[in-house]
């Protein structure tokens, strides 16, 4: 073919710039068409029963009597699956209803299909259930060795990280090292998306079955249905309904298959909504975390041995406990270069709420820990925290403590030096009301309050890692006058849909292409919109679906003619040659033809982590640094976060404005962690599923967001040199915000979500 | 054990439009707009007044249609975001929420404008607390809240 045909750049509308969303219109105006928000003549409302108890065994159910309400079309339970009983993400371990023992609060039990939602929750009130109570198993810790309370085990996976000369338990030898030592806790976050789990299932008449639902992955979730209904995949097609939301809590199966095993079984098209409540117990939380960490280091901070023992509480199913312990392993020292790491990281199964995806998983509760540590160290060697992160930054060529040696660009330095740099916001001298700790409550007494200032450096892999055949597919068709993209790849609020258009500007010179809905029948899949993965995969691979197509039809173009085909190109959406002596339209251009091309994108490949914790497991590394400034009432232990501040290694911004936006909705969610959020468990069972009582930053409670650096070193491999940037807003701003509030107590604050007994208690 | 057929008769001002309905007394205003008017774009969030989803304006206030009863507001006008634009012409509010970032999933938007748009006809030119303190009662967890408060300054700058 050539080489590619230059395109003329138009720096309006192509990346780098922020042209509106294409969706933006619809949402502002109420037209955008939510999972929550389809319809079709004829529809049930369904319903799940869900387990009261967070293990018992079930004696039996009688569903007798739901059946005979009026109104009432399906009332099912395990005996009613076709198919596989099991379904999960990385291991199918998890019933699609539990029939002989439940195992998690909430856990489903029945399903039923009415005429009216009021007629399901009767329904679902006149099912019989008995159950015998057992003993939760809830320690996570305990769990290790406890008697197993699921077939495969409490342990879904061990990770023994053993890397350097010194990689042993125990503290290394040397000449006037420093160690320091802390036990941490992370609390178990929601992702708290604000439109709750809701679909639309709709029958064919040759037993197949629509399902438009609001998920991260289509395909991964057609592959589950298919196999619980017992039918070929392509007799389920998934197609995305608008999401409200999502960050990791759509990776995992909700009401997918009770859905359609409703809407099969009455012949009727299903809606089902969750309510708020069901929606807490319907997807997986953020692995609660305890961690013990020993760094030792030499006299002038640099870091010799990281030891560390890490315990993720994944409740009662696997979901993507596995993966999330790997990070926890590999991330667990920090971006620091650490020569010598003994690292144990278990991920067990208990009879608490089942955890999974959220963002930034696994990376995110270690760097609670390993910054405190880094902290304490900075105390101990009498230095500076900023200046000991420099001295440990890992820089591109560095090796991790996997033995990875990172090959991409690491401007570890550079973000902590950007974030550093930031002005430090001035302290008023007399805040209203509303500014001070305490808020709306104004309960704070501005001569108790205290200002702390806190520091942290987090990363985290891009992409799915340990060998998993990562691909995208896109197709990019040109027929009559229009260029059709289409890509499965879920938006789900990051703004991917705009990019595809950045993209189609940048190709065709014009933006003036159709994206086709994401659904699973025409084409392959994109991935999960999850691991900060979907700029760089489905982003390549629409890129390369649309250099195709464009290839494609200028070289018919240029065969046509006569002419060499780089002497072709596309600009403004027109096909012209060099000279302009061609100059055609696309209808022109196509003569009658069509240009249909799909590629499969995929990443390098990886493989996963030897029995040391060993391997080139990871694609890539995002990097970011966070400072914190907040307001403490020492006597109320009232926490107000003032500013934070952060830079972060993007490769290259391809969408300003879309970029800045997943920093500070990131942010928000780490500061959310660091002193609000927490879904509370005792015995297995929660008690605050309702945003009453769990409680998420609002208006009032975020904090000004500084942006002191977008750092732009364009990343080898990446289409585009872009990095993915959702992931790392999160992963250090919790450990900003809890170095702050230390160092405005001076309390050690071992655990996030810090709440106001741990400081107003202890202040005592 | 069927729930009460029984209907009243309701009558509701909806974006400036009369309608006559036949309705369950029980359903909650939500419920009547995105069931029986079918406007969807009045959000479900959270059923207990806490998330700001269901906002719609009662007479330009700010209320959450999850708590109310449609009798509640019979006679008054309520204005979803369907009754927002002017036809093909956005609201500034709406406008700005697109320019500056003020969305990305979009679920809280309908509600959040609606709360902004309320504030702005009571306070053309809100400082960004005043604006934080109005829109508190509307949570929003994509953007932290920036791009938002970004475009609501920017509406109050454009007017109407």
């Amino acid at each position: 073919m050539g080489t590619a045909p230059t395109v003329a750049r138009r720096d309006r509308l192509g990346l780098g710039t922020s042209p509106l969303r294409p969706d933006g219109g619809p949402k502002v105006r109420g037209e955008f068409a939510f999972s929550s928000d389809l319809w079709a003549e004829g529809a049930l409302w369904g319903r799940v029963l869900r387990s009261p108890h967070a293990s018992a065994r079930i004696l039996r159910i009688d569903t007798a009597a739901a059946r005979a309400l009026k109104g009432v079309h399906a009332v099912l339970t395990a005996l009613d699956v076709p198919g596989s009983e099991l379904y999960g993400l990385e291991f199918q371990d998890q019933p699609v209803f539990a029939s002989d023992v439940v195992r998690y609060m909430g856990e489903p039990v029945a399903a039923v299909a009415a005429d009216h939602p009021e007629i399901a929750r009767r329904a679902l009130e006149l099912i019989e259930v008995e159950y015998e109570p057992t003993a939760p198993l809830v320690d996570p810790e305990a769990a290790i060795t406890a008697p197993p309370i699921h077939p495969e085990g409490n342990v879904v996976r061990h990770i023994r990280l053993r890397h350097g000369e010194d990689a042993e338990p125990g503290l290394p030898g040397g000449d006037g090292l420093v160690s320091v030592e802390g036990t941490y806790e992370v609390g178990m976050q929601d992702q708290a998306f604000m439109g709750p789990e809701s679909g639309l299932a709709i029958p064919d008449d040759g037993g197949g079955v629509d399902l438009y639902v609001s998920t991260q992955w289509l395909h991964v979730d057609r592959d589950q249905v298919a196999a619980c209904l017992a039918l070929p995949p392509e007799k389920v097609r998934l197609h995305l309904a608008g999401v409200g939301g999502a960050f990791g809590a759509r990776e995992d199966v909700s009401l997918q298959v009770h859905i359609c095993l409703l809407a099969l079984s009455t012949r009727r098209p299903v809606k089902v909504v969750y309510s708020r409540e069901e929606s807490f117990f319907g997807h997986v939380h953020r692995h609660p975390a305890r961690m013990w960490y020993r760094h030792s280091a030499d006299p002038q901070g640099r870091l010799v041995k990281v030891e560390a023992r890490i315990v993720l509480d994944g409740g009662a199913y696997s979901s993507s406990s596995s993966a999330v312990v790997s990070n926890a392993a590999a991330f667990s020292s920090g971006p620091y270069r650490v020569p010598n790491a003994c690292v144990d990281a278990y991920a067990v199964r208990t009879n608490n709420p089942p955890c999974g995806a959220m963002r930034g998983f696994g990376a995110v509760q270690v760097c609670t820990a390993y910054e405190a540590q880094m902290d304490k160290l900075a105390t101990a060697l009498d230095l500076d925290p900023v200046e000991l992160r420099l001295r440990n930054a890992l820089a591109s060529g560095d090796r991790l403590i996997t033995g990875q040696v990172i090959n991409g660009t690491a401007p570890v330095a550079e973000v902590i030096r950007r974030c550093a740099a930031a002005p430090l916001p001035e302290a008023r001298p007399h805040p209203p009301a509303m500014a001070l700790p305490g808020g709306a409550g104004r309960t704070a007494d501005p001569a108790r309050v205290r200002r702390g200032v806190g520091f942290a450096v987090g990363f985290k892999n891009l992409m799915y890692s340990e060998g998993f055949d990562d691909s995208s597919s896109a197709r990019c068709r040109i027929e009559g006058g229009a260029i059709t993209v289409t890509c499965a790849a879920a938006e789900v609020g990051q703004g991917f849909v705009t990019l595809v258009h950045q993209i189609a500007e940048d190709v065709f010179g014009t933006d003036g292409v159709v994206l086709a809905p994401a659904e699973t029948a025409t084409v392959g899949s994109a991935g999960s919109t999850s691991a900060s993965r979907q700029t760089w995969m489905s982003g390549g691979a629409v890129d390369a679906a649309c250099r195709a197509a464009r290839d494609a039809l200028c070289g018919r173009v240029a065969a046509r003619h006569g002419l060499s085909p780089e002497m072709v190109s596309m600009r403004d959406g027109r096909v012209v040659s060099l000279g302009r002596e061609v100059d055609l339209t696309l209808d022109e251009a196509l003569a009658g033809d069509v240009v249909d091309e799909s590629v499969t994108f995929r990443h390098a490949p990886t493989v996963p982590l030897d029995d040391k914790g060993q391997g080139d497991a990871h694609v890539s590394f995002a990097f970011a640094a966070h400072r914190a400034v907040v307001d403490v009432d020492v006597d109320l232990g009232l926490v107000r976060v003032v500013e934070i501040a952060t830079a972060q290694d993007v490769g290259r911004v391809l969408h300003p404005l879309q970029v800045v936006g997943q920093i500070e909705g990131g942010i928000a969610q780490g500061v959310g962690l660091a002193v609000m959020e927490e879904i509370l468990v005792t015995d297995g069972l929660v008690r605050n599923p309702s945003f009453t009582d769990y409680l998420i930053p609002t208006a009032l409670d975020m904090p000004v967001v500084e942006i002191a650096g977008l750092v732009e070193e364009p990343e080898p491999g990446a289409p585009f040199g872009a990095k993915g940037v959702g992931e790392p807003p999160t992963i250090s701003s919790t450990a900003a915000v809890a170095a702050a509030v230390r160092a405005a107590t001076g309390l050690e604050l071992p655990r996030v979500p810090i709440r106001p007994e741990h400081i107003a208690l202890a202040a005592q | 054990m069927r729930p009460p057929v029984r209907r009243e008769v309701l009558r509701l001002s909806v974006n400036g439009e009369e309608r006559e309905l036949l309705v369950r007394p029980y359903a909650t205003l939500l419920e009547v707009l995105r069931e029986e008017l079918r406007l969807t774009g009045t959000k479900h969030g959270c059923e207990l007044g806490e998330c700001g989803a269901c906002t719609v304006l009662v007479g330009g206030v700010p209320q959450l249609s999850c708590l109310l009863l449609p009798a509640q507001v019979e006679g008054a006008e309520v204005t979803t975001i369907e009754g927002l634009a002017d036809g093909a012409t956005l609201d500034a509010v709406q406008r700005a929420f697109m320019e500056r970032g003020g969305l990305q999933c979009g679920y809280c938007t309908p509600g959040m404008v609606l709360a902004a748009r309320a504030l702005l006809d009571a306070n053309p030119s809100p400082t960004r607390e005043e604006i934080r303190e109005a829109l508190a009662g509307n949570l929003c967890r994509c953007t932290g809240y920036a791009g938002i408060l970004d475009a609501v300054e920017d509406a109050a700058r454009s007017g109407r």
